[in-house]
């Protein structure tokens, strides 16, 4: 599984084109994180369920979040999972990573870190070589912390 | 101390006072006008199997007053559910009758005047004795003693001692697992130094390596007893590093990672698990969230949020058990295993009073042993207090009134924050204010009073933040604390609100102006989670304080208003 530099920064610059548009900026980031889904899913609006984030309720430090994601899928030659998006809709950008698979890949399943600044959506969108796309959405709370009892 | 012959004078008095026509478990104990301790402990017995469940004792050797809350507010689907429930409405909930032994050990009403006749609670030399007991009525071989954690932290020997008094003391009692939260906050080395010589289990499936993801502690662990095999999961604190210094264990990480529970559950049963019990320091909103959304629990013993309840709360077929703080109080479980199954159950939380339960002459001299070295600083007298001096609340109390009038006045700030700990002892009016008991509202590894600049916007955030910990309406957003409390300011909060519109008015109360979120104000506080802290001690400022102002006399905090 690879990241492509390419993809991101496509959606990216999508997102900067609206920007231009409109008066509000969380605004903008919020039709920003749709668009780009929109752009990963070709126009497709994706079921809920199949694709599942990990993501931690509230972050032990925002700077370097873990975040995994799996997707329920044979991944035999005739299907399998394509692509996996992950969105953070608070980021100034909000895509922040498209995981590829095969069917070679045996499972569809990738973890990384991301960076969130303040409270927000972590989205992972999927696509299957049907072009059936599936979405997952889990808050993650980023606190100023330090009064547990 | 009370003689036992006073203890029962008063207990005749109160008894009188209320008449017949009592409810619940121990009216029938008052109408005999005494309590006894086989009475505290007479059950009927269920099955071979029993669980043994303490927790939250922060480090508290002897018998002391810990009042219970009067504001715990529920939000969402537990409002007005335990253990949201206080005062009168808890009374009426369980069926207690005001004035009973009951009331006194699980309610604030009437708190001084039942304090005074039902006396001190709690002091494990008694628990010794009730384990001792237990152990005897059930056979050794039946019994599994858990403790939930928060053990080895809140009192200055704990502190002095580096968490050493509690583990010598709680080894003598032979738990046979433990889970744990502000055990971790003495730090990563002198948790591992201390584990690796615990005669038990210390579990914690939820902790991982922050770097490498893999599991840190010893997830699980099964045990023979009763003749069933008994599953014990452990569920440390999920929100310590951020709740507590996270730069004190850098190397573990952890949340509440149900998928990883449902799992342990799984390959319990797979390996012939009769009982699986979750030895949890969750918090109980947490766990009886958890206990809706993961199978084939069959009790979770809960901790951490300091509740106790009469009776289980049952969820999902799961037995939600919370057995309160302090050392007040100790649950007994007994389990029916038939078939790979439990069958029923019994249960009684025994509220340890200490006037009632003859102490453990082996536990009690290991206790004054630990001790000795401290004992002249321990009664050190500082001050006296005239008004009761309690922490427990969602809001506001008395304890940390006094705590942030002396960071307001030794450390020359418009504006006092004292983190909303659950723990902390209660001082009832006339009583001396020792050294010791100081050092039970602040004994903690990070005490640094800290003296800093803060926009107003910055505090309106702080609460916001804290806020939301307390009353998201989703348990597992909760970390299980209570509101910070606030000396020098005043405002008003709506719970039901969500995190950024709950509070409002927030009021400069020696001016009366309105907090300017462009201004910056002085601000002391202490317990600060960032590394690299300044300032003395919070105890040291308590204490200057006191040798200023010896006599504590509290007015009502109005300060903080609730709206909604």
């Amino acid at each position: 599984m690879t990241i492509t530099r390419r993809q991101m920064l496509g959606a990216t610059a999508g997102a900067a084109v609206t920007l231009a548009f409109l008066p509000r900026l969380a605004l903008a980031a919020a039709q920003s994180t749709d668009e780009a889904i929109m752009a990963f899913t070709k126009g497709a609006t994706p079921t809920e369920g199949t694709v599942s984030l990990d993501t931690p309720e509230i972050a032990e430090n925002g700077n370097t979040v873990p975040v995994g994601v799996s997707v329920d899928s044979p991944m035999t030659a005739d299907n399998y999972v394509e692509s996996v998006l992950i969105l953070a809709d608070g980021n100034p950008n909000p895509a922040v990573a498209t995981f590829h698979f095969t069917a070679l890949s045996g499972v569809a399943e990738a973890k990384t870190r991301i960076r969130l600044a303040k409270t927000q959506n972590v989205i992972a969108v999927a696509r299957m070589n049907d072009g059936s796309v599936f979405i997952d959405r889990k808050e993650v709370k980023v606190t100023i912390g330090g009064c547990g009892g | 101390m009370f003689s036992r012959r006073e203890f029962l004078m008063a207990a005749t008095a109160t008894s009188a006072l209320l008449g017949s026509g009592m409810a619940g478990s121990w009216s029938r104990l008052m109408a005999q006008q005494s309590l006894t301790e086989d009475q505290l402990l007479a059950m009927d017995p269920k099955g071979k199997l029993t669980l043994v469940h303490i927790t939250d004792i922060h480090a508290q050797l002897k018998p002391l007053y810990f009042r219970e809350p009067s504001i715990n507010l529920g939000i969402g689907e537990v409002a007005g559910q335990p253990p949201h429930v206080t005062g009168a409405d808890f009374l009426k909930l369980y069926n207690i009758a005001p004035g009973s032994p009951d009331a006194y050990a699980l309610t604030s009403e009437d708190y001084v005047a039942l304090a005074r006749s039902y006396g001190r609670m709690g002091g494990l030399d008694r628990i010794a004795t009730v384990i001792r007991r237990i152990r005897a009525e059930r056979g050794d071989d039946n019994v599994l003693l858990l403790d939930g954690g928060d053990t080895w932290q809140g009192s200055f020997t704990s502190n002095a001692t580096l968490g050493q008094d509690m583990v010598t003391v709680m080894n003598a009692l032979k738990p046979d697992a433990m889970t744990g939260h502000w055990e971790f906050t003495y730090g990563t080395d002198r948790v591992k130094e201390i584990i690796d010589g615990l005669p038990f289990a210390f579990l914690g499936s939820n902790i991982y390596d922050a770097e490498w993801d893999e599991p840190a502690f010893e997830a699980w662990r099964m045990y023979e007893r009763g003749g069933a095999r008994v599953a014990v999961i452990g569920q440390a604190f999920p929100y310590t590093p951020i709740a507590n210094p996270r730069w004190m264990i850098p190397d573990w990480s952890f949340g509440i990672k149900e998928e990883d529970i449902a799992a342990h559950v799984e390959e319990a049963i797979a390996e012939g698990a009769d009982v699986v019990v979750l030895l949890s320091h969750n918090g109980f909103d947490v766990d009886r969230k958890l206990a809706s959304r993961v199978d084939g629990i069959d009790v979770i013993l809960t901790g951490h949020t300091h509740d106790a309840l009469p009776e289980p709360v049952i969820v999902n077929n799961t037995l939600v058990i919370a057995s309160g703080s302090n050392g007040k109080f100790l649950s007994r479980i007994d389990l029916d295993v038939q078939d790979g199954k439990v069958t029923s159950y019994a249960h009684r939380l025994i509220p340890i009073f200490s006037d009632v339960i003859t102490p453990d002459a082996e536990m009690s001299a290991l206790i004054d042993e630990v001790r000795a070295p401290y004992e002249a600083d321990l009664q050190r007298v500082l001050g006296r207090t005239e008004s009761l001096l309690y922490r427990r609340g969602n809001f506001n109390g008395t304890f940390d009134d006094l705590i942030c009038q002396a960071l307001l006045s030794e450390r020359d700030a418009e504006i006092a924050l004292s983190p909303g700990f659950r723990w902390g002892t209660t001082l009832l009016p006339g009583q001396d204010i020792t050294f010791e008991d100081v050092h039970n509202a602040c004994a903690m590894t990070y005490p640094a009073a800290y003296r800093t600049a803060m926009t107003g916007q910055m505090l309106k955030d702080i609460l916001e933040d804290v806020g939301d910990n307390l009353f998201n309406p989703d348990p597992y957003y909760q970390q299980g604390g209570d509101m910070v409390r606030v000396g020098g300011m005043g405002y008003t909060i709506d719970p039901s609100k969500s995190i950024g519109e709950r509070i409002s008015a927030m009021t400069l109360l020696s001016t009366g102006e309105a907090i300017d979120p462009a201004r910056e104000y002085i601000v002391a506080g202490w317990a600060s989670v960032n590394e690299g802290t300044e300032g003395p001690p919070i105890a040291e400022v308590v204490e200057a304080h006191l040798s200023k102002n010896p006599v504590v006399v509290l007015p009502d905090n109005q300060s903080v208003k609730l709206a909604g």
